[in-house]
């Protein structure tokens, strides 16, 4: 967050400048509609300079899809302002529970076994062997302590940036959001300590040592980050 | 009270009922009770490879119907007292059995038995799921082909949803010379990857199909490989400590001579 610059205000809203731009209070005890009539008779008398983009921040309010669209709406229509996103101290339950789910590392204790299919929210963490036949899907990164000897796919909705990690790969078919690669048809041993991404470059999956992990995919662990 | 162990493998031909007739014939000459039951109805063979089959007067469908007491259907091994089997059906299905049917049977048997195994038949359906209700521990049979090894992993993650104890493997037809060159997955290999007990290894061995062929188990005949190796599983169940048996083939002059004259 930049220095506040200017600051105007009036009972329900505030306004910032900051150096990401200018930033909106909206009030969260008033009524919605007083709100919105208000938001609305606000930036009309505004003189701000056309196409600026706003941020509105409607601090402990909890905003519907709905609401969001409408304050969208009201601030487009009613001057030339751009609104850049809509932000919010709060979360629903729902949400929030999502959002764990996709941050945080589920362990498994256990030998997935052929025709097993294990499929994980988030990162997966499993401290056996993925055995021929035997699958793991994961919406964010595989780690594998243990022999990955099946398929594996990261990234199960559309994560680009997963990886899949395993102290020894000898995969089936490894997939990486939706690009599969797969084992070569002649008999070859697997190799040790090794990790699977998509080269951007290339555009393929790719192998490559566990110690090039750190410059491949430095923010690997940010998984504070993801989901929101 | 007796113990119900299920022989069971996935794929079919690997030697599930060879083993269970052999087992149980190896269990009854250390003088434990033991009764085999037979769950592949449609497919009855145990009775075949034991040589029971002109004896067999009432089946298992038959007690689970209530035609007739479950005493009168156990067929008496001709060689020992303290061997019974309880035949499957030859002209019904596996659908006309249920898990409850076959545990209830099994439970009334257990008090009267020191042994009583149950031979599975082959795939994961509903003759599967009778084979295991009953069970209290599971034998899993693989070979050292990757398929077989594939179906026992298969079947082994479905046993570890049941209520029983971890599977313990059995090896079946394992051909020396094949894994050393490679041809074959080696035992260490199969067990690294089902990562369960090992309860023994059996060498491939002629005896075998011709004891089979003549309905005597060849668990019975004094010192063939593959019936030491039966009789050192049943002594594993018993809980002795018995090493896995040398893979090393004779490798004396005399042998390599009788070779040489095709006389071995």
């Amino acid at each position: 967050m930049g220095c506040p610059k200017m600051t105007e205000t009036n009972l329900y809203l505030t306004m910032k400048g900051t150096n990401e731009g200018i930033i909106v209070y909206l009030d969260d005890q008033c009524s919605f509609i007083t709100l919105l009539n208000e938001l609305g008779s606000q930036v009309k008398s505004d003189t701000i300079e056309n196409t600026t983009e706003v941020i509105i921040n409607c601090q402990n309010r909890y905003l519907q899809d709905w609401q969001r669209e409408e304050i969208r709406q009201v601030v487009e229509e009613q001057s030339s302002l751009k609104v850049k996103s809509i932000e919010s101290n709060v979360l629903s339950h729902e949400e929030a529970l999502t959002w764990f789910d996709q941050s945080t590392i589920k362990p498994f204790v256990k030998t997935v076994r052929s025709g097993q299919v294990l499929h994980v929210e988030g990162d997966a963490l499993i401290l056996g062997d993925i055995n021929p036949g035997a699958t793991v899907n994961a919406t964010g990164n595989i780690f594998v302590l243990g022999q990955l000897k099946g398929i594996a796919h990261a990234g199960y909705a559309e994560g680009t940036e997963h990886v899949v990690v395993a102290s020894y790969m000898n995969p089936n078919q490894i997939r990486i959001a939706n690009k599969i690669s797969r084992a070569p048809d002649y008999e070859m041993q697997g190799s040790s300590r090794e990790f699977a991404y998509i080269n951007q470059e290339t555009g393929q999956i790719e192998l490559e040592q566990i110690h090039n992990l750190q410059k491949i995919r430095p923010n690997l662990t940010d998984i504070v980050e993801r989901g929101l | 009270m007796g113990e119900a162990i299920v022989i069971t493998s996935g794929k079919g031909g690997v030697g599930k009922t060879t083993t269970t007739a052999n087992i149980g014939t190896a269990l009854a000459l250390q003088d434990k009770k033991v009764c085999l039951i037979d769950t592949d109805i449609g497919l009855r063979n145990l009775d075949v490879i034991l040589g029971l089959e002109n004896r067999i007067i009432f089946d298992i469908i038959d007690v689970i119907e209530g035609r007739c007491k479950l005493q009168a259907a156990l067929v008496k091994d001709k060689r020992f007292d303290c061997l019974h089997l309880l035949p499957a059906a030859q002209s019904s299905d596996k659908n006309e059995v249920t898990p409850e049917g076959i545990k209830e049977l099994v439970d009334e048997l257990k008090p009267d038995y020191d042994y009583i195994l149950i031979d599975c038949p082959a795939g994961i359906e509903q003759g599967y799921k009778n084979a295991v209700a009953g069970a209290d521990k599971a034998i899993v049979v693989t070979t050292p082909e990757k398929s077989s090894v594939r179906d026992a992993d298969r079947i082994i993650g479905l046993l570890e949803q049941e209520d029983l104890e971890p599977p313990h493997l059995v090896i079946n037809r394992i051909r020396k010379h094949m894994m050393d060159s490679g041809d074959m997955l080696d035992v260490d290999d199969i067990v690294s990857t089902l990562s369960v007990e090992l309860l023994g290894v059996i060498m491939d061995d002629e005896d075998v199909i011709r004891a089979s062929h003549h309905g005597n188990p060849v668990a019975f005949q004094p010192d063939t490989k593959a019936s030491i190796c039966y009789r050192n599983i049943s002594r594993r169940i018993l809980g002795e400590s018995v090493p896995l048996m040398s893979f090393d083939e004779d490798k004396g002059i005399m042998v390599k001579v009788k070779k040489l004259l095709g006389m071995k």
